[in-house]
């Protein structure tokens, strides 16, 4: 199980992509950002914990199709398939793997980001617990989108279509938090369902990715 | 006599082809007495005036595309455990009335809530829980099309049903924490004791059995098709053989 993670991480890092590209889109959206809505520091604290977290997702959702593309084209997901280890796990350790390339670079980045929106200094803890609490959920959504279409040739525009919808609880607890941290009222509730969301993703999703893998393999 | 046996593509056909007249033609008959009735032959209500009327669209439209989703969400579930193709098949004819269904509840929301509401959208949370309900009828039907082989398809798309609808429910409850509603709450329900007066609420109910009649009418119409579809692709496939 280790060698798997570390060969993912290994070819995410080195095969140049996957993992910069994440992280340098994160920053050109929140650039862009600015030059839509105006400098207006008001406007833009306001607005800073949702330009975050969409672009969280936004950058998670561009790494998406190289989860198993790649294996899938080579053979090596027909031989993780046929592999002693549980195809679920396999489909945990792929999730996990992106989270670590593209989920935690972008909540290690996005306190510094949010200085960029001015957003507001109170604001910062509940961004970055937010976005460490509801990442890896969103990297599980994405393993299972990337899953439904492993088979197909131009998948990247039919993720996007798929997976964005079940982003939504993600988004709007997580922003919800955000945006309650910096206004001081009480964001714990949106913090507990966030984590409740994670741990559900966590706990049920392998199997729906791992089915579908299943599926498409056949 | 039991309901597996409609899933025999012939038993299914005979079955359907007697039934789909007679559901079709009582359809028309209902959609035309409700809605007739509830435009010319109701009360304007005292404070919404005649735009009151647009409930005999709205309510039956916005019911069938949430239970068009049901129905998927069950046949998805008899495809995956019991593997009949019938009912794949009704998943996949089901997805585009759910869709427009749900499409003809946003719009006549829209136009009934400009002069109520004063603005055609508003980010309520039974809206906005509609509109993901229409992204998730897209992405489905998306899926549908995307894959080639016929069963990878219905087993890819019955597992997108299964998770979709655990996150639609969840979105659902999501947006309630997220905004406050402008929207009305349940004007019909089969616990309470007040509901909306009866001189609208009988009219309502035919119109409810007009769309519930003319969704079955439309799905076994579209599941016909569907195996008729499935049907000439095997006929093609044999004479390429021969």
């Amino acid at each position: 199980m280790i060698a798997l993670l570390r060969r993912d991480l290994k070819l995410a890092i080195r095969a140049g992509g996957g993992f910069g590209l994440g992280l340098a889109f994160f920053l050109i959206l929140v650039v862009l950002v600015p030059f839509g809505v105006g400098p207006n520091a008001d406007i833009l604290s306001r607005i800073a914990p949702g330009i975050l977290w969409v672009g969280a997702l936004l950058s998670c959702l561009l790494s998406l199709d190289r989860i198993f593309q790649l294996d899938y084209e080579d053979g090596t997901l027909d031989l993780l398939a046929t592999a002693p280890l549980p195809l679920e796990a396999a489909a945990t350790l792929k999730a996990l793997s992106h989270w670590l390339t593209t989920g935690l670079p972008l909540t290690l980045a996005a306190p510094f980001l949010g200085v960029l929106l001015s957003m507001p200094s109170g604001a910062t803890f509940w961004l970055v617990a937010s976005l460490a609490i509801g990442t890896p959920a969103l990297s599980m959504l994405g393993t299972f989108g990337a899953a439904l279409t492993v088979g197909l040739k131009r998948g990247g525009l039919l993720v996007s279509l798929l997976v964005l919808p079940l982003y939504m609880p993600t988004l709007i607890f997580g922003a919800e938090a955000v945006r309650r941290g910096a206004e001081g009222l009480p964001a714990s509730t949106a913090l507990l369902f966030l984590a409740a969301i994670t741990a559900g993703c966590a706990a049920l999703l392998p199997f729906a990715s791992a089915a579908a893998l299943r599926m498409n393999l056949r | 006599m039991s309901i597996w046996e409609y899933a025999n593509p012939t038993r299914f056909m005979q079955t359907s082809g007697k039934l789909l007249p007679t559901v079709a033609v009582l359809s028309l008959l209902c959609l035309v007495i409700g809605l007739i009735w509830g435009f010319f032959f109701t009360p304007d209500d005292y404070r919404q005036g005649s735009t009151v009327k647009i409930i005999y669209l709205h309510v039956p439209s916005a019911l069938m595309a949430i239970n068009a989703w049901l129905m998927m969400l069950v046949t998805s579930l008899i495809w995956l455990v019991r593997r009949h193709h019938v009912s794949a098949l009704a998943a996949k004819a089901a997805a585009p009335i759910g869709l427009t269904m749900t499409l003809i509840a946003l719009i006549t929301g829209a136009i009934w809530g400009q002069p109520m509401w004063g603005t055609y959208w508003a980010w309520d949370p039974r809206l906005t829980s509609f509109l993901i309900l229409f992204l998730f009828y897209l992405g489905y039907m998306a899926l549908w099309a995307a894959i080639e082989n016929p069963d990878t398809a219905a087993d890819l798309t019955s597992v997108l049903c299964l998770v979709g609808s655990v996150f639609a429910l969840l979105s659902r409850y999501a947006v309630n924490f997220w905004n406050q509603g402008l929207h009305q709450g349940a004007s019909l329900s089969l616990d309470k004791e007040e509901n909306v007066a009866d001189v609208f609420y009988l009219p309502l109910l035919v119109a409810i059995a007009g769309f519930v009649l003319l969704f079955l009418a439309l799905v076994l119409l579209r599941t016909r098709t569907e195996i008729r579809i499935r049907r000439a692709g095997a006929l093609v496939a044999r004479e390429r053989l021969s």
